[in-house]
């Protein structure tokens, strides 16, 4: 047995800083420290599957023989409009995303609030509801129900959106099931949503393919769960925090190492070369487009050509193994050694040595 | 220390080089670099700035250092470490 | 199929099957020398940063021991540099910095706790985008900048420039590598036996600086790259000259380092900035250590252009916990963070005190954040690690050809 200690809890500031919204051990150190100490566990047995505590992309109630889930998220991004998306395109992807990513790929309807800024300019609210609707149809959705607010100049930055979704299916699939041996499967190329948006936000002047693959997934995730059935085991989609993140929550909350192998990894080369320029680590990036799939060995060759038979997941590339030891670790093969691949704290930015 | 990427020359105007780094391309400035720099050229990128234009006969030189140090694992005949001695001589400058 | 045969990932710079080659020689080299540890040390950040993203440490022979020394200049920045630049920030000056310095604590604040406060800072990729952010404002704006020679000429380039703006000023924070590595060496019972020096500050000072150093005290220096291969190449190198008992220095990266450097950004450097002694954060009083703009340039000079005012920060007494860093300690090889009474309590990644800690690769954090130094040779499972996933039929884009890789 390899004797590596388990991370010690992080210890909460006297005031919230970015990075308890950045995705990675801070704000599961904030949720686990504040939102559910205290909160009453869901009702077990006769109602909730997946409650709070699960820390999962959405909760699941039955509903008569059927299960519903429940997710909700808020959005808020700058620049508003990036290469590749917006922040419309981006609110309903991730929240049709996150219903997907517990297995519920018929989205009922969604919510939308939106909290605008003073000032804010009407043409852009109209592009980006034109977006909403546009990511709406392509999820085969709608918005059912929404709110608006304005306040004061200054006192956002912009716009807020926050949406709301439900959707049935008949089996739950958490973020939990991985066990030694099973395989890992991303579904495209990793890093794009990141890239792009930091590129424009920092000034940077890349000129290049950087572009968001902000999108919504439930048709993807539809087709493969088709092919993949019961041995689908585990999904989580790698927002931010990236990849790396999102392999952190699935080896801690099932007590598996994961053995990553880099070469795997498919990486744009347009974000690859940003990647380098920036000396940023592409699996610490932010993805909007994307999954990782934990699937039983077995179906991994099926639930692969499944995946790239859809528009969205051509690129999918099995690129990780299970391990039981040691348990919640995040090992890297870099074709020259391995190494523990850490979270990353807070957003990456450019650096210089 | 220093974050520092190659990148390849496509276009130049007055101080400013336009350069491809496989796959983005950013301007970087030319006040610091000591050679005159074409497009064509490898350059090496720090923060914005090309510090040093690579002459690609340099890139062989350098892969042929190393092919050299692994040699020396290999040939243990006493003509080859004297060739190897010679070698050392020329790279190790007291 | 996405071209990953494109590019960076096939640079010959980045061959594993070289890189193993090299390995397998580094042990050959490690039995020969026949002791342990053999302690080398580098020099730079950006090799730690290598090193760790590719996992080379898992391939080094285990009698050899790598330290990081003072080599990267964010993390030995002094905590009262980055309360000057907070400050500015708090007085209302737009402060611009590379991203490396954003979360780096002073006494009491970062500059994102600045930021968090309303404080305009802007995250740049190059001083030259300060300039530009100067040219759309009639703000101040002030760049703090950090980093060894190699950052400090664009510094000196943009100081130079004679159309810079009125509004833009400099807070120098930049440091001078050589008077640490002298420190180092001189520290009383030191093992370091050979130092991996920084290529890329050598391609500005060329690898002839380290001819006194390397004579002085009698240990080797190979000035090496900063891809797996360069890395690995280099310590070969330095663990030759350590079984031959030679001192000297090696250039093991000749297409970007000469002897004589780039004069060019030299006279640049030299004609802005001069040395002066300065506290480098938890490792010692560095005589020259520090990069001070000229008197010439006083317009330029943010220290000498505003009056900053750091004790306006201290709501309550700065921090005396600086004075028991063993850092020094750490960075020679001579102690362990578990040598120091504040690891782990009073000195958190969340807020570091000595420069050990502030860097994401430096020993304090990693070994915070693992519980210790990982041993990653003891992580292949056996029997032996599940093949590389057998990866079905790929349709190859077109291949790209590349003419020459960097």
């Amino acid at each position: 047995m390899t004797t590596l200690l388990s991370p010690r809890p992080a210890i909460l500031d006297e005031r919230i800083s970015m990075k308890y919204g950045a995705g990675g051990r801070a704000m599961r150190a904030l949720i686990e420290g504040v939102f559910l100490a205290g909160a009453a566990e869901a009702p077990n047995g006769n109602g909730f599957a997946v409650g709070l505590s699960a820390m999962d992309d959405g909760a699941a109630i039955r509903v008569g023989d059927r299960w519903l889930v429940i997710t909700t998220d808020s959005h808020v991004i700058h620049p508003v409009f990036f290469p590749g998306g917006d922040i419309g395109r981006l609110s309903i992807s991730g929240t049709v995303n996150d219903l997907a990513m517990m297995g519920a790929t018929e989205v009922l309807g969604l919510t939308c609030g939106v909290i605008l800024e003073e000032g804010f300019a009407l043409d852009d609210l109209r592009r980006i509801q034109a977006s909403l609707a546009d990511t709406c149809r392509e999820a085969g959705t709608t918005v059912v129900t929404g709110d608006t607010k304005v306040m004061g100049k200054g006192e956002l930055d912009g716009i807020v959106l926050n949406t709301t979704g439900i959707a049935l299916t008949d089996r739950v699939v958490p973020d939990s099931g991985l066990r030694p041996g099973d395989v890992l499967i991303v579904t495209g190329t990793i890093g794009d949503h990141g890239m792009a948006v930091m590129a424009a936000r920092h000034g940077l002047d890349l000129e290049g393919e950087l572009r968001s693959d902000v999108a919504p997934l439930n048709g993807l995730i539809r087709a493969m769960l088709a092919a993949g059935g019961e041995d689908v085991v585990a999904m989580k989609d790698p927002t931010r925090g990236g990849l790396a993140s999102a392999l952190h929550e699935m080896a801690s909350k099932a007590g598996v190492g994961i053995l990553l192998y880099e070469s795997a990894v498919p990486v744009a080369p347009g974000v690859r070369a940003a990647a380098e320029l920036l000396g940023i680590e592409p699996l610490h990036v932010a993805n909007e487009g994307k999954a990782v799939i934990g699937v039983r060995p077995g179906a991994a060759q099926r639930v692969l050509k499944a995946l790239r038979g859809h528009p969205l997941g051509r690129h999918a590339e099995i690129v990780g193994t299970c391990l039981a030891d040691p348990p919640g670790a995040l090992v890297l093969d870099t074709g020259f050694g391995r190494r523990l691949l850490a979270e990353p704290e807070g957003e990456p930015l450019p650096r210089i040595c | 220390m220093c974050l520092g990427v190659p990148g390849k020359v496509i276009e130049i105007d007055g101080i400013l080089a336009t350069v491809d780094f496989w796959g983005v391309r950013r301007q970087i400035r030319l006040d610091i670099v000591d050679e005159p720099v074409a497009p064509g050229d490898y350059v090496l990128n720090h923060v914005g700035y090309a510090i040093r234009r690579i002459p690609p006969e340099d890139i062989g030189e350098t892969l042929e250092l190393y092919e050299s140090l692994l040699a020396d694992s290999t040939d243990e005949d006493l003509m080859a470490a004297d060739v190897r001695g010679e070698l050392a001589a020329g790279e190790v400058r007291k | 199929m996405i071209p990953q045969e494109g590019g960076f990932a096939q640079m010959k710079f980045r061959d594993p099957a070289r890189g193993k080659a090299l390995a397998a020689e580094l042990e050959r080299l490690a039995r020969e020398i026949g002791r342990e540890p053999i302690t080398l040390m580098h020099v730079c950040g950006s090799h730690e940063q290598a090193i760790a993203r590719f996992g080379l440490r898992a391939t080094f022979p285990p009698s050899v021991d790598l330290i990081m020394g003072p080599g990267c200049p964010v993390c030995v920045t002094d905590l009262p540099e980055v309360d000057e630049a907070v400050a500015l920030a708090k007085s209302g000056v737009r402060v611009a910095t590379y991203g490396d310095m954003l979360k780096v604590p002073g006494r009491v604040f970062s500059l994102a706790d600045a930021q968090s406060e309303g404080a305009k800072v802007d995250v740049v990729y190059s001083v030259s985008q300060a300039v530009d952010l100067a040219r759309s404002t009639d703000e101040e704006v002030v760049f703090f900048s950090t980093g060894f020679e190699t950052t400090a000429v664009a510094t000196a380039a943009v100081i130079l420039s004679p159309d810079r703006p009125r509004n833009f000023s400099v807070l120098s924070a930049h440091k001078y590598i050589l008077p640490a590595m002298e420190i180092v060496a001189e520290i009383p019972g030191t093992r370091i036996e050979g130092f991996l020096g920084a290529g890329h500050a050598a391609a500005i000072t060329g690898w002839g600086i380290f001819e006194p150093f390397a004579a002085k005290y009698g240990r080797p220096v190979v000035v090496a790259g900063f891809e797996p291969l360069d890395i690995l190449a280099g310590l070969v190198k330095l663990l030759e000259m350590v079984r031959d008992g030679r001192g000297g220095v090696a250039n093991m990266y000749p297409r970007c380092v000469t002897k004589e450097g780039n004069l060019r950004a030299q006279e640049q450097l030299w004609r802005v900035f001069e040395t002066s002694g300065g506290e480098w954060r938890g490792i010692a009083f560095v005589p020259d250590g520090n990069l001070r703009i000229r008197e010439e340039f006083a317009d330029v000079d943010a220290r000498r252009r505003f009056d900053i005012d750091v004790t306006s920060l201290w709501t309550t007494a700065p921090s005396e916990l600086a004075k028991d860093c063993i850092c020094g300690g750490i960075l020679s090889g001579l102690a362990s963070p578990h040598d120091c009474p504040m690891f782990g309590k009073e000195c958190l990644p969340d807020r570091p005190i000595g420069a050990c800690m502030v860097s994401s690769e430096g020993a304090c954090r990693i070994w915070h954040q693992y519980g210790g130094r990982p041993d990653l040779r003891t992580l292949t499972p056996q029997p032996p690690l599940p093949s590389p996933p057998s990866l079905p039929h790929r349709e190859r884009g077109s291949e790209q050809t590349t003419e020459v890789r960097v």
